[in-house]
């Protein structure tokens, strides 16, 4: 087996991810290369009894090892232009273990049997070292191993075999038809990610996992030289646990919404979706100032997901809780005594939050986390009230748990694992109820659709959200557009206005591709479902400044 | 062994050249060894230490590039990979804005090596994080804590005769203190390119001390306040603004530098006269690095094209002196191409932070901002919210702590609405002053601690 290294890549946000010439996690390689077979789970499994040995000979009590093969293909545009083609490969073996009650955990790209052995001996040495300055030993929840196991994203086209022609043909395909609809300028870029993962435990598991994730997008500009203006809409298209048959734009998936409005369920028109971006950024150039107050809001589940995720996704991580991300992210108003005390309300009766990680199409689906417990589905918010966390082997104790919950993800194989956001999702209500039917009821509100700007304080209490479009409601009519909309509440206040929701029917997922956790940061893909939902009187602030 | 000489690293490099059948070829080789300890309530969480070494080869044929990386360095290694560089830019669609490589340059002596940094060992690293940890134990707060050192060099040559090394170390720490019971929060952040600059122990004390200072913080009405903004709280919007910075958006009309009517605000006065920021890549306190230009950071992605770094003046005066030009837009445009610096130096007064809060009638002293976001890139209004410290400031003394606050604010109008600078110091990378700005706009009160 040949040995390699590989680069690293530190911490970076959404925004330096969106530049053409984003560095990669990985080598370069050729695109028919992301192809190759690779190790078959038998080999795999040898390798991983290695590790398994030589850690518990050096002293270990407990091992996972975690054999994987990340492969990304990433394609830049803008107009006329490609601007980049990233295909990496990256693949090595990580090792965990607890010596003396304290995790360790290292590295190597070195896949050969004398590589690994070294690699274990090296995280029993760092868990030995680390034990001088544990206070308490670690109590993992008991996992019963669960044999050879395979699971696989169940996709129908695995976007890494789609010619790269192909590809660039559907971008310079949807900046063609922004440009022709009144866009001054457009990018556009597909992401796809495929995680080969074995794990093995100490505990007797082995189990092989191909996790497909894809992410299409694109900015549109519109400009007004003369005026000196410019508005952005990005697309409304949502990062997915699927493979290349999400862009295929199926007329089943599409939900009609007031004035012709299409939102995307688990197919998607990039197309389709650029044209009317380009006409909605030109007609938000004249659209009219919000006027600063209180209004009712109508989110659509392509906006709201992202207020789902920050202000009831990451407050209900139980690491944030017990302070462990004091010194970065933060820590959460979501305290255990709230959770003990079985009736805080962090929102009204309606609200239903639910996480998972088994839910088809999601970004957070997977049949095992990164330390081998099944995934499932558990409540967090009940009729309103909070009623769990998120929680990993070592900390469901803590909530006097006997299972994981199974949030365990680490973003390479050489970053340890460490507690993720499951998919976070609001149920759709059981009364039968269209978005139509929702804003007919409003009087004054303002419906806001796509994910804009995004700002929440280290506790998740205050926050202040943008979107794509905004539109009033006027007398339960959409009077026209609006801009300059922001709206700023208290997490605990906005969920107990939530007055209504839409049914299943209009239930869909929005995605965050690229969510940063820990230090050194790492990257998890999570998604959030939900079916617009009404929230009263909330806090409008305009936005609009001139300098 | 990670960190090449000059020497190694151009035989390396002039080895790949040699292998070149095509029209242009550049070589990027980088290695460094990064380790860190993580740390909260009071107990270390995780370290660890990675090295790598990398090689990039870019190859050209007319307007189509590939490129190609990897960590093998016998000869047939380097072969195939200049083998796989030529087969990807071949199957490559033209690049229209492709601009021919760079031929030898002269680079500017930078010194931003220090040898105490490449000393450190995870022995070092475990006692920053008891240095920081014990005080706080025995004073029963809670500490949690990171610590990043990094020694790496980054070396570059191309077919034109390039070629450009740079050897570079960094430290960042930084520390959050919390009190038992939750009601106080301190922060300090220190990053320097010598670590026998820092004191884990000193950094933490500053952070115990906002710690039990902002405990019991009093609500004050969101509104417009005048503000002492320390480095720490400042650089963040700063440091966004002048990423803001790139010509080609604004000659395309998309950004806070685009004109009514066409055209790009050079030249305009934009901020109060006495601001002045330039970047200089020799200067002692954030050395830079000799070449950069699509890499960033301190150790860059392989020094981008080998543009040199040189001082530049960006605001003189107030008045807008220089936006960043590629290669491709200041050829296009008839200018001198100008690539982005590892970082900027915001000159400002003598004053120390102390001295500012003495001539402050009212006001109110934030040392942290936090989630800072865009909320319109046209206007450059960023959100986000103080904390880790926020203090009423009456009569020249800090009389009580106050609630955090969010803000939507735009650096252009807050450079407009200066009152006051203090002596600059560093934050990350930056050299920045303490500010006092009038009319500072928070939106809402926040319960975060």
């Amino acid at each position: 087996m040949k040995r390699r290294d590989f680069m690293q890549m530190s911490g970076m946000g959404l925004g330096a991810l969106m530049l053409p010439n984003v560095p990669v996690i990985g080598n370069s390689v050729p695109v028919e290369h992301l192809l190759d077979p690779w190790m078959d789970a038998p080999v795999k499994k040898i390798l991983s009894e290695i590790a398994l040995n030589a850690a518990k000979s050096k002293g270990a009590t407990y091992t996972d090892v975690r054999i994987g093969r990340y492969l990304q293909q990433y394609v830049f545009t803008r107009e006329k232009q490609v601007q980049n083609i990233q295909n990496a490969e990256s693949y090595g073996i990580g090792i965990r273990v607890i010596a003396n009650g304290t995790w360790g955990f290292a590295a190597t790209s070195d896949v050969t049997a004398d590589g690994i052995a070294k690699c274990a001996a090296t995280a029993v040495a760092i868990a030995k070292a680390n034990s001088k300055f544990q206070k308490e030993p670690v109590v993992l929840a008991e996992q019963k191993g669960v044999g050879d196991k395979t699971w696989k994203t169940p996709i129908k086209k695995n976007a890494f075999e789609i010619p790269i022609q192909e590809k660039i043909d559907l971008l310079m395909n949807v900046n063609g038809a922004a440009m022709a609809n009144g866009a001054g300028f457009v990018t556009s870029n597909l992401f796809f990610v495929n995680e080969q993962k074995y794990f093995a435990s100490s505990d007797g598991s082995f189990i092989d996992q191909d996790v497909h994730r894809i992410w299409p997008t694109f900015t549109v500009t519109a400009i007004d030289k003369a005026a000196g203006k410019f508005k952005t809409r990005d697309a409304i298209s949502s990062p997915m646990g699927m493979g290349f048959e999400y862009l295929d734009g199926l007329a089943s998936e599409k939900i009609a919404g007031p004035n012709g409005l299409v939102g995307y369920r688990n197919s998607y028109d990039m197309v389709e979706d650029a044209i009317v971006a380009a006409k909605q950024a030109k007609e938000k150039m004249t659209a009219k100032s919000v006027l600063a107050g209180k209004y009712d809001l109508v989110l659509d589940p392509n906006h709201l997901g992202l207020t789902i995720h920050e202000s009831v996704g990451h407050p209900t991580e139980l690491d944030r809780v017990l302070g462990y991300e004091a010194n970065y992210a933060g820590t959460s108003f979501a305290t255990l005594d709230k959770w003990q005390a079985k009736n805080f309300n962090y929102g009204s009766k309606l609200v239903n939050i639910v996480a998972d990680k088994t839910q088809a199409h999601t970004l957070g689906a997977v049949g095992y986390d990164d330390e081998g417990v099944p995934c499932k589905e558990w409540n967090i918010i009940k009729d309103g009230i909070l009623v769990n966390y998120q929680a990993t082997r070592d900390q469901v104790s803590i909530l006097g748990e006997k299972e994981s919950h199974g949030c365990c993800y680490a973003d390479n194989w050489n970053s340890v694992q460490f507690q993720r956001m499951p998919n976070i999702s609001l149920k759709a209500g059981t009364e039968k109820r269209s978005v139509l039917d929702m804003i007919k009821g409003v009087d004054k509100g303002i419906y806001i659709i796509g994910r804009g700007s995004y700002s929440i304080d280290q506790q998740r209490y205050n926050f202040q959200f943008g979107g794509q479009v905004f539109y009033e409601i006027k007398n339960g009519q959409i009077a026209g557009m609006l801009e300059d909309v922001a709206y700023q509440s208290n997490t605990q206040e906005f969920w107990n206005s939530c007055s209504q929701l839409c049914d299943k029917d209009d239930y869909r997922t929005f995605g965050s591709f690229f969510d940063g956790k820990g230090q050194p940061s790492q990257v998890s893909a999570v998604s959030h479902g939900s079916a617009t939902t009404r929230f009263d009187a909330v806090n409008v602030i305009n936005t609009g400044r001139k300098i | 062994m990670a960190i090449l000489s000059k020497e190694e690293a151009k035989k390396i490099i002039d080895k790949v050249l040699a292998f070149s059948k095509a029209d242009e070829m550049s070589v990027g080789l980088s290695g460094s060894r990064t380790g860190n300890i993580r740390y909260a309530r009071n107990s270390v969480s995780t370290s660890g230490e990675t090295t790598n070494l990398s090689l990039s080869v870019t190859a050209v044929f007319g307007k189509k590039s590939g490129t190609s990386t990897i960590n093998e360095f016998d000869d047939a290694s380097l072969e195939k990979t200049v083998r796989r560089a030529e087969e990807i830019a071949k199957l490559a669609p033209d690049n229209p804005e492709y601009v021919p490589m760079l031929g030898p340059q002269k680079y500017l002596e930078i010194n931003s090596f220090s040898d105490s940094t490449a000393a450190i060992t995870p022995d070092y690293r475990a006692q920053a994080a008891f240095d920081s940890i014990d005080p706080c134990a025995k004073k029963n707060l809670t500490a949690a804590g990171y610590l990043e050192d990094t020694t790496g060099f980054s070396a570059l040559g191309n077919s034109k005769g390039l070629f450009g090394y740079n050897k570079a170390t960094s430290i960042d720490f930084s520390i959050t203190v919390r009190t038992a019971d939750g009601k106080g929060s301190g922060y300090a952040a220190r990053d320097y390119n010598d670590a026998s600059k820092l004191s884990a122990k000193s950094a933490t004390e500053v952070a115990m001390q906002k710690a039990l200072a902002s405990s019991e913080a009093k609500a004050l009405e969101p509104g417009k306040y005048t503000v002492i903004l320390e480095p720490t709280a400042g650089v963040d919007l700063l440091q966004n603004m002048m990423r803001s910075m790139d010509a080609r958006s604004a000659d395309e009309g998309r950004s806070f530098l685009g004109k009514k009517g066409g055209g790009t605000r050079l030249g305009e006065k934009l901020f109060d006269e006495r601001v002045n920021i330039y970047s200089d890549p020799q200067n002692l306190e954030i050395p830079g690095s000799p070449f950069g230009g699509g890499g960033g950071g301190r150790f860059g992605g392989g020094g981008g094209d080998g543009m040199p770094q040189e001082k530049v003046v960006w605001v003189e005066n107030g008045v807008v002196k220089n936006m960043y030009y590629s290669r491709y837009w200041a050829e296009k445009k008839g200018v001198k191409a100008i690539p982005a610096p590892s970082g900027f130096i915001f000159a400002g007064g003598t004053q120390t932070l102390a001295e500012m809060i003495k001539g402050t009638e009212k006001g109110i002293l934030v040392t942290r901002l936090w989630y800072i976001r865009a909320v319109d890139p046209q206007t450059l209004l960023y959100t986000g919210l103080t904390r880790d410290g926020t203090f009423y400031i009456e009569n020249g003394k800090i009389k009580y702590p106050v609630k955090n606050f969010r803000f939507n604010e735009s650096p252009v109008i807050m450079l407009n609405n200066l009152e006051a600078m203090g002596k600059p110091m560093r934050a990350s990378g930056n050299l920045i002053p303490p500010l006092k700005i009038r009319d500072f706009t928070f939106t809402s009160l926040s319960d975060a601690v």
